[in-house]
C-alpha cells in the first residue's frame, strides 16, 4: 500500500485497520492483505472473486475490517463477501468501498454481502462509501446486503455515503426469525449530477421479530435520490420506517414506502419527509451569530451525523 | 443603547406597528405586554432582524443597525428566544450550547449553563434538540441558549408559551435571578403577572402602538381605568 492508498482508506475507515482482530484488505480486484485469529477466520473464494468469514459461536467480542480499495481507472470489480456468525457471537464489522478514480473511465464496485447469523447472534455492521479523484470517469457503486436473521439474533447496520460517488444502486434485503431485531440507518449525500437509489425489502416472518430503518439523505445541486421500502409483516411483529431528506437546489428526493401487513398482530409504520431547510432553523442558527452558509452546514452535518 | 425610531410594519394592509418610538435603557429589565395581535412578538422580531420595517431606523449602541442582517446583530450583542423553540434532528442540547457560546466550551460549562434554567443538565446534555424533549425541556433550553451568548440585549418572545404551570414557576425564579445579577438588558414578552411584577418598566401595546411605558402601578392604573365607551353602555 502506498500513501495514496492509505489516504484512501482513511476515508473509509477512521483508525488503522490492521489495528483490528482481523482484517481482508482488498485492492483492485484482488486481497493484499490479511490477517485472522482463532476465533475469526478469512477463507477467500476462488479466483479472487470475495471471502468467507467465519466467526466462531460465543466469541465474546471482536472487530474484522474488510475495505476495498480502487484506483484504477475502467476497472469493474464484482466481490461476493459472505459472513457465518456463529450462536451468540458478538461482532463488529467495518466494510467500506473507496474509489480514486483519476482517469477517463467509469471504475465501479459491486460488493454482494451476505450475513448469515445463527441464534442469539449480534453483529454491527458498518459501511462507508467515498470517491475521490479527478477524472472524468464515473465512480460507480453498487452495494447488495442479504441479511438471513435466526431467532433471537440482533443486528445493527450503519451505512454512509457521503461524497464523491457519481451512480449507486443499493439493494438490501433482509428475512427475520422469531425474536430477531434488525436496525438499519443509511446517509446519503448526493451533490452535481450524481444518482443515488436506495432499495429496502424486509420479509418479518417469525413472531416477535421487528426492524427500524430509518434513511437520511441530502439531495443538493442537480442531484437525484430515490428510496424504496418494501416491508412485510407476515405474523406478530413490528416495523418502522422513517426516511428524511433535505433538498437544496435542484436536489429532487422521490420516496416509495410500502408497508404489508399479512397478519391482524403485524404493527408496521412508515414516515416520510422531504424539503428543504426549514426557515426557522436557519434563523434560530443565525441568531446565535452562524452566517447563512454556515448555519446550513451546521445543520446538514447535523442530519446525517 | 438601542432605540427604535418611527417604525413602521404593515402586511396584507394591516398596520401591525404603527409609528413605534421607543428607547431601551442599560441594564434594565423590560416586559412588552398587550392584548394578542397587539404587535408585541413583529416588534421584537423587528429589533431582531427577522422582519424587516417598511420605515423607521433602529440605533444599537450608537450604530444603525436597520440593514443588518440576524447574525450581524447577533455578533453585535443582540439574543433572541423563539416563542416556538426550533427542534433540529442530529443536533444535540451541548452542540447547540457550544454554537451558542462560540466557543468549544467543555460539558461541564455546557451543564453549568443548563443548571441555571433549572435544568438536570447531564440527563439533558447528550440530548438532540428534537420533539422526544417536552415542550417545558425546549423551552428551557432555548432561554439557556440566549443566555449563554451574554448579550447586551435579551429577547424573549413569550417565555411562558407553550409550558405547563410547572415549569413556568422554574422559569419565573430565571427571570428573577437575570432581572437581579445581569448588567445587561433584557426585553421579555409576556402576559404573566409574575413576570410583569419582576419588570423595572412595562410596556404596554395596543394596535401597533405603545400606549404605556413605565412602572406596574402605572400601566396597570391604565388598563384597569374605567373605558368611555363602557360607561356610556352602562349608563343607556
Amino acid at each position: 500500500m502506498n500513501k495514496e492508498d492509505k489516504e484512501l482508506l482513511s476515508e473509509i475507515i477512521e483508525d488503522d485497520p490492521t489495528k483490528a482482530d482481523s482484517y481482508n484488505i482488498r485492492k483492485n480486484g484482488k486481497g493484499i492483505d490479511r490477517k485472522v485469529n482463532p476465533n475469526i477466520d478469512i477463507v477467500p473464494k476462488e479466483e479472487n472473486s470475495g471471502i468467507d468469514v467465519y466467526v466462531k459461536e460465543d466469541t465474546l467480542f471482536g472487530t474484522v475490517n474488510i475495505p476495498v480499495i480502487i484506483t484504477e481507472s475502467g476497472l469493474k470489480d464484482v466481490v461476493y463477501n459472505d459472513f457465518h456468525i456463529g450462536k451468540n457471537a458478538n461482532i463488529i464489522i467495518v466494510a467500506g468501498c473507496g474509489i480514486t478514480n483519476n482517469g477517463h473511465k467509469d471504475a465501479r464496485h459491486d460488493g454482494i454481502h451476505r450475513f448469515y447469523l445463527e441464534e442469539g447472534a449480534r453483529v454491527k455492521y458498518i459501511e462507508r462509501h467515498c470517491g475521490l479523484g479527478v477524472g472524468d470517469g464515473k465512480k460507480v457503486l453498487n452495494p447488495v446486503t442479504e441479511i438471513y436473521m435466526k431467532k433471537g439474533s440482533y443486528m445493527v447496520m450503519d451505512t454512509t455515503q457521503i461524497k464523491g460517488v457519481d451512480d449507486t444502486n443499493r439493494v438490501t434485503k433482509a428475512a427475520l426469525d422469531s425474536d430477531a431485531t434488525l436496525v438499519i440507518t443509511e446517509k446519503i449525500l448526493t451533490s452535481n449530477d450524481q444518482v443515488a437509489k436506495t432499495e429496502f425489502e424486509v420479509e418479518l416472518n417469525g413472531e416477535n421479530a421487528s426492524t427500524h430503518v430509518t434513511s437520511r439523505s441530502v439531495a443538493t445541486d442537480d442531484s437525484y435520490q430515490e428510496f424504496i421500502s418494501n416491508i412485510t409483516g407476515n405474523t406478530k411483529c413490528y416495523a418502522h420506517v422513517e426516511c428524511d431528506a433535505i433538498i437544496k437546489g435542484n436536489g429532487k428526493v422521490k420516496a416509495i414506502p410500502e408497508i404489508y401487513a399479512k397478519n391482524i398482530d403485524a404493527n408496521l409504520i412508515h414516515e416520510a419527509a422531504i424539503g428543504k431547510i426549514a426557515g426557522e432553523q436557519l434563523m434560530k442558527l443565525m441568531s446565535l451569530g452562524l452566517s447563512e452558509k454556515e448555519a446550513e452546514e451546521v445543520i446538514i452535518n447535523g442530519f446525517l451525523k | 443603547m438601542l432605540e427604535l425610531k418611527d417604525i413602521c410594519f404593515e402586511r396584507q394592509g394591516k398596520k401591525i406597528l404603527d409609528h413605534i418610538n421607543l428607547v431601551l435603557e442599560e441594564s434594565k429589565f423590560y416586559v412588552i405586554t398587550g392584548p394578542n395581535g397587539s404587535g408585541k412578538s413583529t416588534l421584537a422580531k423587528i429589533i431582531m432582524g427577522i422582519e424587516k420595517p417598511d420605515t423607521g431606523k433602529i440605533i444599537f449602541n450608537g450604530e444603525d443597525i436597520t440593514e443588518k442582517t440576524i447574525d450581524e446583530r447577533a455578533k453585535l450583542g443582540i439574543g433572541f428566544a423563539f416563542q416556538q423553540p426550533v427542534q433540529f434532528k442530529g443536533i444535540t442540547v451541548y452542540d447547540l450550547l457550544k454554537l451558542a457560546t462560540s466557543k468549544e466550551i467543555s460539558k461541564h460549562e455546557a451543564c453549568d449553563i443548563l443548571s441555571k434554567v433549572g435544568l438536570c443538565a447531564l440527563e439533558y446534555v447528550d440530548r438532540e434538540v428534537n420533539k422526544s424533549l417536552s415542550g417545558g425541556e425546549l423551552k428551557r433550553i432555548e432561554i439557556a441558549s440566549v443566555m449563554a451568548r451574554k448579550p447586551y440585549l435579551a429577547i424573549f418572545d413569550e417565555p411562558e408559551a407553550g409550558i405547563d404551570l410547572w415549569s413556568f414557576q422554574n422559569l419565573t425564579e430565571v427571570f428573577k435571578e437575570i432581572q437581579a445579577t445581569s448588567s445587561k438588558t433584557t426585553l421579555v414578552i409576556s402576559h404573566q403577572e409574575r413576570i410583569l411584577n419582576i419588570a423595572d418598566e412595562i410596556i404596554l401595546m395596543n394596535s401597533g402602538t405603545i400606549q404605556k411605558i413605565g412602572q406596574k402601578e402605572e400601566v396597570f392604573d391604565h388598563i384597569f381605568k374605567p373605558k368611555k365607551c363602557c360607561k356610556e353602555v352602562s349608563t343607556r
